[in-house]
């Protein structure tokens, strides 16, 4: 009964949200019949609650459910199943439509500044996405399909995907790509009234703010899933799915920067339109890419042409739709305000260009495999194009990051920029000094790249210069945080990658071997057993000490030994066998090992990595996501919004449920 | 607002529309997206196999070059599409095709176990321990099959469950590669 409920559901909120639209543009029209705010609430309870049952079925183990059989297991562990309910593509197309459905019930219940018109048309906008994705998971994707006869037992879940991180990592990027859907819905209701101004901007930056900070997180999260849990030792690997979540970040970013523009200074009108348009339209294409077997990735699960096709026509109305709006209204837009080159505009251009041109060369990148294959070649493209590529841009970007905020708006006289430039470039020089002596074998990427976030992690903090610091408005903390963020995640990228040690070695029960300045001895192997997996562990002792490669020798941790445990896992349910990777973590970096097969004659193979200040990457990615927190907190203050919808409950009594705009 | 900022305001439409009809083309370009092993038209990698099962022999690469075309089926007891494909596997050989078997990473007595549910259509099972026959060979899962021409040499590769409709096909194959 439960799955036939939800099913119900499914389809009353695509009905809703048909009404929706029918009702905004009738209020676009001043023919307003039915009010829509109370639709986009009820559209959003509704697909929320379907959700909710999903969940249910999942727990319960319900395998007269097709979704529950294929992907879940009486015998995993509850959060499993219970995160097994997103692990799918029908269950975690459901849960995109329920953030959809919520963040849509949120732009009706709170957004007050937009005028009435923009509003109506933003939420027909906001309906128009859902109802295609109500359609699309209705019709080619239902997650409540029941299987006759009732399977006995499920088809388990990938083991790999049995992670805490796993649970977590997919709706945390979900979260983000709804924000920007809001902020698409925002940017085709203001072209549709041709409303585009500050109260827009501000109107569209929470949402903005809030796509970035769970895009941060969820590429955060994600690498360092991919990291620990793929047991291969890297952070990154430019696999489509990674740059399918790469890309919108990169265009919310800039969006991020130029509705700051727009709602401060009313300039860059169009260009923030187009940025909102494109930030939505990257996350579709991300999902495309991912869930059509458009591309080859490790990744990729649930591979289907038929849904890869109604996705790919969603995608033409959408994107389409809303370009062909921009087409037709940007002749008609009001310019927005002039500003000078230098100027903290001027940055922000420079800075949105800049991540735009990576932008492109990700895609062109992610791409070209298969516009390869149209033109009748294989070729595969990996780090070889885009670290250099996209590494050649985005120090320049960091350095404008690091200089924009010095700059005043609209004009500046260069007078900070002439005090601190000076401190930027005497920094840099001197760490390149440095690294040149100390590294000589370092190459010239990761070279500029370390120096220049040792600058960037020093200028940063200049924006607080000479503020009262009691008096800093939450968002300049934001903006300082997220910044030494950036510094602290380009250091760890860079000297991960020309300090990284590696070794893979056979050694017997007993024996040694060293990594970097550790020394590793194998003590023992020993069998394990989990809930539904058993294991070889290894006991490794490792102690610092040994040869010092690592240019900056270190005082501390010298001497006392640690103990690692990585372990070779086997399921049995699918039979599939994983490495669970040891991680020994100290202040400048991680160590690394993964247990691989018995060599024969006793000895095993191990595969031990020295990654220096590898952990500040996703110490980097944390405190961009602060900033963002912050600044998020200083533009709504959640306890301010919350009073002022109860004070509104209170003043309404307007017939028919009509509120005033 | 000038002419030609109009027609710029209409180039990323342009732009997503050439993607789109990329998109098309990548969704419909058919089934021949398999990655080719490296190792087509190129001899069988060296390798000497262990017998998995009790009653036939192991397998060695020196087998596969003694004149008589083949196919080799990498597959495993615990990899359910293999159980489709047993009975077709069965068909061939009733036809009088010489199928060779590689178990990935395998156990004695669930392959025994298997073999005795499925049917033993294999002439020689090597019993892959650690997949590394697997990996030599460019296989990226289970079933996967080769057909081996007399002389050793790898001519086709099928990545996954060899159906009722290639069997005339695959026997076909065979029969050109004896002449």
């Amino acid at each position: 009964m439960i799955a036939e409920i939800g099913h119900a559901m499914l389809w009353i909120a695509l009905a809703l949200a048909l009404l929706q639209i029918i009702a905004g543009s009738a209020e676009l029209r001043g023919r307003a019949f039915v009010p829509v705010r109370p639709l986009a609430v009820a559209q959003g309870a509704l697909t929320i609650g379907a959700f909710g049952l999903l969940i249910w079925l999942f727990a319960r183990s319900d395998m007269s459910v097709e979704l529950v059989a294929r992907n879940s297991h009486s015998a995993k562990p509850m959060l499993y199943k219970i995160s097994g309910a997103w692990g799918n593509h029908e269950g975690s197309m459901l849960l995109w439509l329920s953030i959809l459905g919520v963040a849509g019930a949120g732009v009706a219940l709170f957004e007050r500044r937009l005028n009435a018109r923009t509003l109506a048309a933003t939420l027909v906008a906001q309906a128009g996405l859902a109802l295609g994705f109500f359609a699309f998971l209705l019709f080619v994707s239902n997650p409540f399909t029941r299987l006759v006869p009732a399977a006995a037992e499920g088809q388990g879940l990938n083991p790999l995907l049995q992670d805490p991180g796993l649970a977590f990592h997919p709706p945390t990027l979900y979260f983000g790509y709804v924000c920007l859907s809001v902020a698409f819905s925002f940017a085709v209701g203001a072209l549709i009234t041709g409303d585009i101004g500050p109260a827009f901007a501000r109107a569209m930056r929470p949402w903005v703010l809030g796509s970035w900070i769970f895009l941060t997180l969820g590429i955060t999260a994600g690498s360092y899933w991919a990291y620990y849990e793929l047991g291969w030792g890297g952070w990154w690997f430019w696999d489509p799915v990674e740059n399918a979540s790469l890309m919108p970040w990169l265009a919310a970013t800039a969006l991020l920067h130029s509705v700051s523009v727009t709602a401060t200074r009313d300039a860059l009108r169009a260009w923030t339109v187009m940025l909102a348009v494109v930030a939505f339209s990257m996350s579709m294409v991300g999902t495309f890419i991912v869930r059509s077997g458009l591309l080859t990735s490790v990744h990729a699960f649930a591979v289907d042409p038929e849904r890869g096709s109604f996705i790919l026509a969603l995608l033409a109305i959408y994107i389409g739709g809303a370009l062909t709006l921009f087409g037709l209204r940007v002749g008609s837009m009001a310019e927005g305000k002039h500003f000078a080159l230098l100027s903290r505009e001027g940055a922000l251009v420079v800075n949105n260009l800049l991540l735009s041109v990576i932008l492109v060369v990700v895609l062109v990148g992610t791409l070209s495999p298969i516009v390869a294959e149209a033109m009748g070649s294989q070729i595969s493209v990996g780090p070889p194009y885009f670290n250099p590529w996209t590494g050649m841009f985005a120090l320049p970007l960091v350095a404008v990051m690091a200089v924009g905020p010095l700059l005043r708006w609209r004009k500046d006289d260069g007078g900070r920029l002439r005090r601190w430039a000076p401190i930027l470039l005497g920094i840099m020089a001197a760490a390149i000094v440095a690294l040149a002596l100390l590294a000589p074998e370092m190459r010239l990427l990761p070279m500029l790249g370390l120096a220049l976030s040792v600058a960037v992690a020093v200028l940063s903090f200049v924006p607080l210069v000479g503020r009262n610091l009691r008096r800093t408005p939450l968002p300049v903390y934001g903006m300082v945080i997220a910044h030494f963020g950036i510094a602290v995640a380009l250091a760890g990228m860079a000297t991960e990658s020309s300090f990284i040690k590696e070794r893979l070695i056979a050694v017997a029960v007993g024996e040694s071997t060293t990594v970097g300045e550790w020394r590793v001895t194998l003590s023992d192997i020993k069998p394990v057993v989990g809930p539904n997996w058993t294991a070889l562990e290894g006991v490794l002792l490792v102690q610092r000490g040994g040869s010092s490669i690592w240019p900056f020798p270190l005082a501390s941790e010298r001497g006392e030994p640690h103990i690692m445990r990585p372990q070779a896992r086997a399921f049995t349910q699918p039979p599939t066998e994983t490495n669970e990777a040891a991680l020994l973590t100290t202040w400048d970096g991680q160590l690394y090992a993964v247990m691989g097969q018995s060599a024969g004659d006793n000895r095993w193979q191990l595969r031990l990595w020295w990654k220096p200040l590898v952990w500040w990457i996703w110490a980097g990615g944390g405190l961009i996501a602060l900033g963002g927190l912050l600044a998020l907190i200083g533009r709504i203050n959640p306890l301010h919004l919350w009073r002022r919808w109860l004070a509104r409950r209170e003043k309404r009594k307007y017939p028919n449920g009509r509120y005033a705009a | 607002m000038t002419r030609r900022t109009h027609w710029i305001a209409w180039a990323p439409l342009a732009f997503v529309g050439l993607l789109g009809l990329l998109f098309v083309w990548g969704l419909n370009r058919g089934g021949d997206r398999l990655i080719a092993s490296h190792w087509i038209n190129k001899p069988m990698p060296t390798f000497m196999l262990p017998a998995a099962s009790a009653d036939r022999p192991g397998l060695s690469s020196a087998t596969l070059s003694d004149g008589h075309p083949r196919i080799v089926n990498v597959f495993a007891s615990w990899c359910i599409p293999c159980r489709i494909e047993a009975p077709q596997l069965e068909e061939l050989r009733a036809r009088g095709v010489i199928i060779e078997g590689v178990a990935v990473r395998d156990r004695t007595v669930d392959l025994a176990r298997y073999l005795a549910e499925n049917g033993n259509p294999y002439a020689r099972i090597g019993g892959d321990e650690r997949g590394q026959v697997q990996i030599a060979l460019g296989s990226s899962g289970v079933p996967e099959s080769f057909l081996v021409d007399g002389g050793g040499i790898i001519r086709e590769q099928i990545q996954g469950v060899i159906t009722a409709e290639d069997v005339p096909g695959i026997i076909a194959k065979l029969q050109g590669m004896q002449r």
